[in-house]
């Protein structure tokens, strides 16, 4: 029986950590393995969340909605729609009856309730595997204000991701970028954030100066970026609720493409003072500040290894644009990308095992991956433009901006599994680009 | 079963995330503030009008303001030389007239990396001018990367175009 549940759903897993599930798999019957192959989504059945008070009808709903967008938006699970159910959970800690769900062959039930007091709600959620008739996992419950409620349900949705796959979820996080309108040529550009699935965006800065490459902090508290609002390109921080502005780096030259260490102690950036650009390091204050390379060639895009010991960086010192890993103090550089075209934007995967860039190569943009020695590479996506990968906080997904030709084309954002499927578009107002994705949220 | 608390959402996050814009302490107008209004829009060089799109022709002249590069590249052609030869001179003879190189890139390469090819390009026309003569304090450089393309359409014949280093007047001209 346990077998017949087995599901080998593919994120691309390294066989090394494909382990791990396998392990977990004694004990919990139901289990999607991310490993390398094609998949068939995993059916669940997520029937609206019971409101243990009628005033909390409506956040249930809603709150069912997101968990179950969540499943369904990974790729990984399908839902079997209310229309299909023979079974009604009215109440929560009832006893399930199986029979209902292995019968429209849901092999995941997730069973919720939500009880709401004043501007405090709570959900309770349960994950069953119906044809083992048994609890994955005991009952969790979220407490939170309204406000809030999108929020409780990605957790809930993490913690089925969680439970389901042995690996760590990515809902509950949000993604700084840029949003943009008007004509490519006078493209207005404001700082801005959401939530990881588009919801709740709000714009920083007010549009008149141009900004550029937005990046969030893993805590998602934080936000570096570029902006000529002092006339020269220079890095800004801002707290991610859009107070307390400041100027990073109050260098002479111009700086850009600043990005954060994973413990948010320090940033690395470009500097551009003459011909070409160097790669510094400073704490958040920008007062200590090192520089990492010495050179007359553009040395950019400077990325933290999640342990904070290397950086990993594009320079175009050997003629062309290509990748290269360093010591977090600077020394000498080892390249680690030796194929056909450009390579750019280096980002290490906060699990450490890939690195996302962009290619650039007969005239086309590519997102690709590959391990941080440069071996295994693998293009995902291409396009007109495809730029700017930014992790998931499990290691498991991509966003990046793909933005169309012409006059009026335009930059949106997208996400894609690191196995180059489900590719989906980010839904945003206008258009966006430049994601950075947060850590998953405390 | 059990239940188990699996995390208290503080409600200061999220009612901050949704707010808008705070206070601010960074100090405003210091950057480059033109006086044709080709930049320095709203007095504070914001990064937009940039790129020389209204003239093309240094003022009360006929004398190109841009030089093009090619792919990539931030070395200077002999026509680009022979244009900064001309806006050289003019320059000799408008000696109170502070200048701005903009150097920008086409929309083919990444957006940091192209950051810093329109730096070395805004760079490697003041180095000339320096080496030609004009005081380096006269010059400052910026770089709009591929953000303020003159042409958009998705070809080569745009992006040429695009790939440039322009002369701005920002001071008085002197004559």
């Amino acid at each position: 029986m346990v077998n017949s549940f087995r599901r080998s759903l593919v994120l691309g897993l390294p066989a090394s950590l494909a382990l791990l599930p396998f392990a977990a798999a004694a004990q919990s019957p139901l289990r999607i393995e991310i490993t390398e192959g094609v998949i068939e989504p995993m059916p669940f059945a997520a029937p609206t969340f019971v409101a243990d008070t009628p005033e909390a009808a409506q956040m249930a709903a809603q709150i069912t909605q997101v968990v179950t967008a969540d499943l369904t938006g990974s790729g990984l699970f399908r839902e079997i729609p209310a229309a299909a159910h023979i079974g009604r959970i009215s109440n929560f800690d009832a006893p399930i009856r199986f029979s209902d769900w292995s019968a429209i062959n849901a092999q995941a039930l997730v069973t919720g309730a939500v009880r709401q007091s004043g501007d405090r709600i709570a959900v309770r959620f349960r994950l069953w595997d119906v044809f083992a008739q048994a609890p994955l996992g005991e009952g969790l419950q979220f407490e939170g204000t309204t406000t809030a409620w999108r929020r409780l349900g990605h957790k809930v949705a993490d913690a089925v991701y969680a439970r389901l796959t042995g690996e760590s979820g990515y809902f509950d996080s949000r993604v700084a970028y840029i949003a943009a309108s008007g004509p490519k040529a006078q493209r207005r550009k404001q700082l801005a954030i959401m939530d990881y699935d588009g919801a709740n965006a709000v714009t920083l800065t007010d549009g008149n100066a141009l900004v550029l490459t937005p990046r969030l902090s893993p805590s998602a508290r934080q936000i570096l970026y570029t902006s000529y609002e002092k006339g020269a390109p220079m890095i800004f921080l801002i707290e991610a609720n859009g107070r307390r502005r400041q100027v990073l780096t109050d260098v002479q030259g111009m700086t850009f493409a600043p990005r954060f260490s994973q413990d948010e102690s320090r940033v690395v950036f470009s500097l551009a003072t003459g011909a070409g650009a160097n790669i510094f390091v400073a704490d958040l204050s920008g007062r200590r500040r090192s520089q990492l390379t010495d050179t007359s060639s553009i040395d950019t895009s400077p990325c933290f290894s999640p342990d904070g010991g290397q950086i990993v960086f594009e320079s175009d010192r050997a003629g062309t644009q290509q990748l290269y890993v360093m010591g977090s103090t600077g020394g000498s550089a080892k390249r680690i990308s030796f194929g056909e075209g450009r390579y750019a934007t280096p980002v290490w995967s906060p699990r450490g095992d890939r690195i996302a860039f962009t290619k650039i190569v007969g005239g086309r943009f590519h997102i690709g991956v590959m391990s941080p020695d440069g071996s295994n590479e693998k293009l995902l996506t291409a396009s007109y433009i495809d730029e700017g990968p930014t992790w998931a906080p499990n290691g498991r997904v991509l966003m990046f901006f793909r933005e169309t030709p012409g006059e009026q084309g335009g930059p949106q954002i997208y996400s894609v599994d690191i196995t180059g499927r489900n590719l989906r578009q980010v839904p945003t107002a206008g258009f966006a680009s430049d994601p950075s994705w947060s850590g998953l949220l405390a | 079963m059990k239940f188990h608390t699996g995390g208290l959402l503080a409600l200061s996050i999220l009612v901050a995330a949704c707010s808008g814009r705070g206070d601010v302490t960074v100090p405003t107008g210091t950057g480059f503030s033109g006086t044709d209004g080709t930049i320095g829009v709203e007095g504070m060089g914001g990064g937009y009008g940039a790129g020389g799109v209204g003239s093309s022709t240094l003022p009360g002249t006929q004398i190109s303001d841009r030089v093009l590069f090619t792919v990539d590249q931030s070395s200077l052609s002999a026509e680009a030389i022979g244009t900064l030869n001309q806006q050289i001179s003019w320059l000799s003879q408008n000696p109170g007239a502070p200048i701005l190189i903009e150097g920008h890139a086409d929309e083919r390469g990444t957006g940091e990396y192209n950051m810093a090819l329109g730096a070395s390009r805004a760079s490697a026309v003041r180095n000339y001018m320096v080496s030609q003569g004009i005081p380096d304090q006269r010059i400052s450089i910026i770089t709009y990367g591929r953000e303020r393309p003159v042409a958009t359409c998705p070809s080569e014949s745009c992006w040429a175009q695009n790939r440039r280093a322009v002369t701005v007047v920002t001071g008085g001209a002197g004559s």
